[in-house]
């Protein structure tokens, strides 16, 4: 089988997560609804996570997929730890818009 | 083949994260996320990385989506009452990420890296046995780190999003 980096080579790769990476930064900056910003955050941690593994592959060396395994836990751990807060927010507030969660403004 | 397989997985993964922020009801996000999660498996998959193709869609189609669709829908936020934000900062997100587009994609175009063309050696790396031995072998510490890290995770969300007793009472 025809492997796809010698195809298109390892830079297209780093163009599609660059891509990848400035959509999650405008969905953060674009919504105001904190699970849309949540979503943002898993794409750009999903586009770091590409770019590893198409160098692992370049490189022929297993520790970048393995780095990929450890911040796929942390996201894990990241998303579970931030739904718990919104769920929270959600009771005090009753809304998760983050534009109305100014009480520490001054 | 393989080139236009990934011209079209590269274009679905675009699409349905720009969908996935553009798309006002909450619900239709999460499914555009999933299946731009899908494509991503797809490219690990033509990366010839399995193990992590399967991982990936079981942590985040699986485990992840599922996590946000219920939040959304414990919430009920399963309609498109979101208050837009005010013209000027919308188009000061539009500039803001075209800018920071323009700038990795400039970056990493008009830097040049020495980029060796890609050998293959044949070599075994990337199958469960190899990744089994890298990962408990060399990175052995972090392993366990990242399960004490889960346990953490796991007992604080329990924690946060737990009814406060004294003010109902």
């Amino acid at each position: 089988m025809e492997t796809i980096l010698k195809v298109i080579g390892v830079e297209t790769y780093l163009y599609l997560s660059a891509l990848l990476f400035s959509i999650g930064v405008f969905g953060i900056l674009l919504r105001r609804n904190a699970i849309i910003m949540f979503m943002s955050i898993e794409i750009m941690l999903n586009a770091v996570n590409l770019m590893l593994v198409a160098f692992s592959t370049f490189h022929q060396d297993a520790s970048g997929q393995v780095f990929v395994f450890f911040s796929m836990a942390v996201a894990a751990a990241e998303v579970a730890v931030g739904l718990a807060i919104l769920v929270s927010i959600f009771r005090n507030h009753g809304s998760i818009d983050i534009d109305k969660l100014k009480n520490l403004k001054g | 083949m393989a080139e236009i397989l990934f011209y079209i997985l590269a274009s679905v993964t675009l699409g349905t994260a720009l969908l996935t922020i553009l798309s006002r009801n909450p619900i239709h996000s999460a499914i555009y996320l999933v299946i731009c999660f899908f494509s991503i498996a797809g490219h690990y998959l033509l990366l010839n990385a399995q193990f992590l193709a399967i991982v990936h869609i079981i942590v985040y189609s699986g485990a992840i989506m599922i996590l946000m669709l219920f939040t959304i829908m414990l919430m009920n936020l399963n309609k498109e009452d979101e208050s837009h934000k005010s013209i000027a900062s919308q188009i000061a997100a539009t500039i803001a990420f075209c800018l920071v587009g323009i700038v990795l994609l400039a970056g990493l175009l008009r830097t040049k890296p020495v980029v060796e063309s890609y050998f293959q050696s044949g070599e075994d790396f990337q199958s469960i046995k190899k990744l089994g031995e890298v990962l408990l072998g060399e990175y052995m510490v972090p392993f366990e780190f990242a399960s004490v890290l889960l346990l953490v995770a796991m007992i604080g969300a329990v924690l946060i999003s737990k009814k406060d007793k004294q003010k109902e009472a």
